[in-house]
C-alpha cells in the first residue's frame, strides 16, 4: 500500500518495473460468469494470470451424497448448464452400469439425438458469445436464432429449455413429443441453409481471423499434460473423443468423424467447434428416421441400490470429457461422489497459453476455451 | 512492395466487412424473416408447450374431487423437501377409518421443476402446469396448498 498524497520517487517498492495487477471479474462481461482472473501486466503484455474460483461454489458433490440415485441426476444439470442433458446421461449411465439395468433401444436412440442437439445448442451459444467477446455483436443474434429452434424442441419433449432432467436410470422420463421428428428435421434444413451465414459473418472475416490466428497456441504435449479434453485438445491434434474411443449408447452404430486440427491456436479451436456442429447434424440425420418402436424406459426396482464398490463412467460433453466417480457402500445414496468436469482442466491451461501475449488477445484465448464457470466451481 | 501489401490488406478488409454488412442489410430490408418476439405485449398469443414444467398443480374435477390418496410418494421423491403431505383420518358413516389428505403443501420457492414427484405419483393426482410468471411481492405467497378447500378424494381411488 502507498500513501496517495505522497509522490513516490523510487518505484522499485511497487513491484518489479511497474508491474500492474488488474482484477478481471468476478463481474466482467467477457468472463461469462463469476470468474475472477488476477492478471499481472507489464505494460500491455501479460506476465501471469491467476484464476480465483469459488464464487459460485454450491457443493454439488456433497449435496449428491444425501440424495438417492434417482434424485442426484437433476443436480448435475446445474453444473455445465449448456450441456445439462449430457451430464444427466453420464450419471444415468453409471447407475445403469452399476446395477446392470437394461435400457431399451428406443431410449438409447433418443438419448443420443438429444445429446447431439444439446451439443449444437452449446456450440451455437459459444459461437455467438465468442464473436461478441471480440467485438462483433451481430453473430450473437444469428447464432441464437438457430439455438432457439433447439430449445423449442427441448421444451416440447423434455418440458424445460435449459435444465431438462429428462433422463432417468433405465431410460427416459416420458416418451418424445409426437412432433419431435418433424421439428428436428425442420431444424436440420434450417441449420444447413443458414450455416453459410456464419462463414460470411465470422469465419471469413479478416478482423476475426487476424485476432485469432496464432493467438493462444497450445501444443499437443501441453494439452495432454494439462489434461485438456474436448475441442481444446482436438484443436491441438490430440485424439480424445470419448464417443469414438469408448463408445456408449449407439455411437458405435453411427458414422461420424472426429474433428482434428493441428495448429492449436484460437482459430483452430473455433474451426473444430464449427465442424463439430456439422458432424452432430450428420449423427442426427442417421438416427432420426430409425428410432425403433418399443418402451422408452426399462424395468427398474423401486429403490435403487448400487452394489458395494467403485464406479466410473465418462461421456463427451460439448466441452470435453465429463466423468462421474461414485464410491458406494451398498446404500441408497452414494458414499462419495466426484465429478471430473472438463472446464476445470481447460481453465488451468489459460496461464500457459496467454502469458506473454497482449491483453487484447486474452479475450480470444479465453473465449475459445469455452469456459462455463458453474462447471468449474460446482 | 510494402504499398502493395498495404493496399491489398485494405481491400481485403473492406470486402470482408461488406460481405458481413450485406447479411445485415438483407435482414434490414426483409423484416418478415425476423423472429424476435415482443414478450410482454404478445402475452395473449404466447404459446407454451403443454409439457412445459412451470409449477405443480393438482387437477380437480367439477365435483371438487381429486385423486390424491395421501401416500406421500411425492414427498419421498422430492430432492429438496418442496412437498409436504399432511394427512388425516376420515371416518365414514359405517365407522370405518380412511386415510385422506388434509393439505398438500407445495413450496414453489424451493421447487426446481425436476418432475420427479409427478413420475412417482401412483394415482396421477398432481401434474405440471405451463405457468411461468411466478413473481409476487411477498415470499409467503409462494407457499401454496394444492388441494382446494372442501375437496375430497374421488370414489374408487385406493
Amino acid at each position: 500500500m502507498y500513501n496517495q498524497t505522497e509522490i513516490i520517487k523510487d518505484t522499485s517498492e511497487l513491484g518489479a518495473e511497474g508491474e500492474l495487477v488488474i482484477n478481471m471479474g468476478p463481474q466482467h462481461p467477457a468472463t461469462h460468469g463469476v470468474l475472477h482472473l488476477v492478471v499481472t501486466l507489464n505494460g500491455e503484455t501479460i506476465k501471469k494470470i491467476e484464476p480465483h474460483l469459488g464464487y459460485i461454489h454450491r457443493s454439488i458433490e456433497k449435496m449428491c451424497e444425501s440424495l438417492t440415485y434417482r434424485q442426484f441426476i437433476y443436480v448435475t444439470s446445474r453444473m455445465d448448464y449448456l450441456s445439462s442433458h449430457i451430464n444427466n446421461l453420464g450419471c444415468a449411465l453409471l447407475v445403469e452400469k452399476g446395477m446392470a439395468i437394461e435400457v431399451p433401444d428406443r431410449a438409447k436412440y433418443i438419448r443420443v439425438i438429444l445429446s447431439e442437439l444439446t451439443r449444437i445448442a452449446s456450440h451455437e451459444l459459444w459461437l455467438g458469445a465468442m464473436a461478441m467477446d471480440l467485438g462483433a455483436f451481430t453473430p450473437f443474434f444469428y447464432a441464437f436464432r438457430e439455438r432457439e429452434m433447439i430449445t423449442d424442441i427441448m421444451e416440447d419433449t423434455c418440458g424445460a429449455r435449459l435444465t431438462m432432467n429428462y433422463i432417468v436410470p433405465g431410460g427416459l422420463m416420458y416418451d418424445i413429443h409426437p412432433d419431435f421428428q418433424k421439428k428436428v428435421k425442420a431444424f436440420i434444413t434450417q441449420f444447413k441453409s443458414k450455416v453459410t451465414e456464419y462463414e460470411d459473418l465470422v469465419t471469413n472475416n479478416v478482423i476475426f481471423q487476424s485476432r485469432t490466428k496464432g493467438v493462444g497456441i497450445l501444443s499437443a504435449e501441453d494439452a495432454i499434460s494439462y489434461g485438456c479434453t474436448g475441442p481444446v485438445a482436438r484443436a491441438s491434434g490430440v485424439s480424445c473423443d470419448i464417443r469414438k474411443l469408448y463408445p456408449y449408447e449407439v455411437y458405435d452404430k453411427v458414422e461420424f468423424d472426429e474433428v482434428l486440427e493441428t495448429a492449436g491456436d484460437s482459430f483452430a479451436r473455433y474451426i473444430v467447434r464449427v465442424k463439430e456442429m456439422n458432424q452432430s447434424i450428420r449423427i442426427i440425420e442417421q438416427l432420426i428416421d430409425n428410432i425403433p418402436e418399443g418402451d422408452f424406459v426399462g424395468k427398474t426396482k423401486n429403490v435403487l441400490k448400487l452394489p458395494k464398490g467403485e464406479f466410473y463412467t465418462r461421456v463427451e460433453t460439448a466441452r470435453g470429457e465429463f466423468g462421474v466417480y461414485i464410491v458406494s457402500e451398498g446404500g441408497t445414496t452414494p458414499h462419495r461422489i466426484k465429478f471430473r468436469s472438463p472446464g476445470f482442466s481447460n481453465l488451468s491451461v489459460l496461464n500457459h497459453i496467454a502469458a506473454g501475449s497482449k491483453i487484447g488477445d486474452l479475450m480470444a484465448s479465453m473465449g475459445t476455451l469455452d469456459l462455463v464457470i458453474p462447471d468449474i466451481d460446482r | 512492395m510494402f504499398l502493395k501489401d498495404y493496399i491489398s490488406d485494405v481491400v481485403n478488409g473492406v470486402s470482408s466487412l461488406l460481405k458481413g454488412m450485406r447479411k445485415t442489410g438483407y435482414y434490414f430490408t426483409h423484416p418478415k424473416e425476423i423472429i424476435t418476439e415482443q414478450y410482454p405485449d404478445n402475452r395473449a398469443t404466447l404459446l407454451l408447450s403443454e409439457r412445459f414444467k412451470g409449477e405443480v398443480v393438482m387437477p380437480h374435477d367439477a365435483n371438487n374431487e381429486h385423486t390424491c390418496t395421501g401416500c406421500t410418494a411425492c414427498e419421498l421423491a422430492c430432492p429438496n423437501g418442496t412437498i409436504k403431505v399432511v394427512t388425516k383420518f376420515e371416518v365414514s358413516p359405517e365407522g370405518k377409518k380412511k386415510k385422506a389428505i388434509d393439505a398438500l403443501v407445495y413450496r414453489l420457492e424451493l421447487c426446481t421443476m425436476c418432475n420427479l414427484c409427478i413420475v412417482a405419483c401412483p394415482s396421477d393426482a398432481i401434474k405440471m402446469a405451463p405457468n411461468f410468471e411466478h413473481s409476487v411481492f411477498d415470499r409467503t405467497k409462494l407457499t401454496k396448498v394444492l388441494n382446494q378447500p372442501g375437496s375430497k378424494i374421488r370414489e374408487g381411488i385406493e
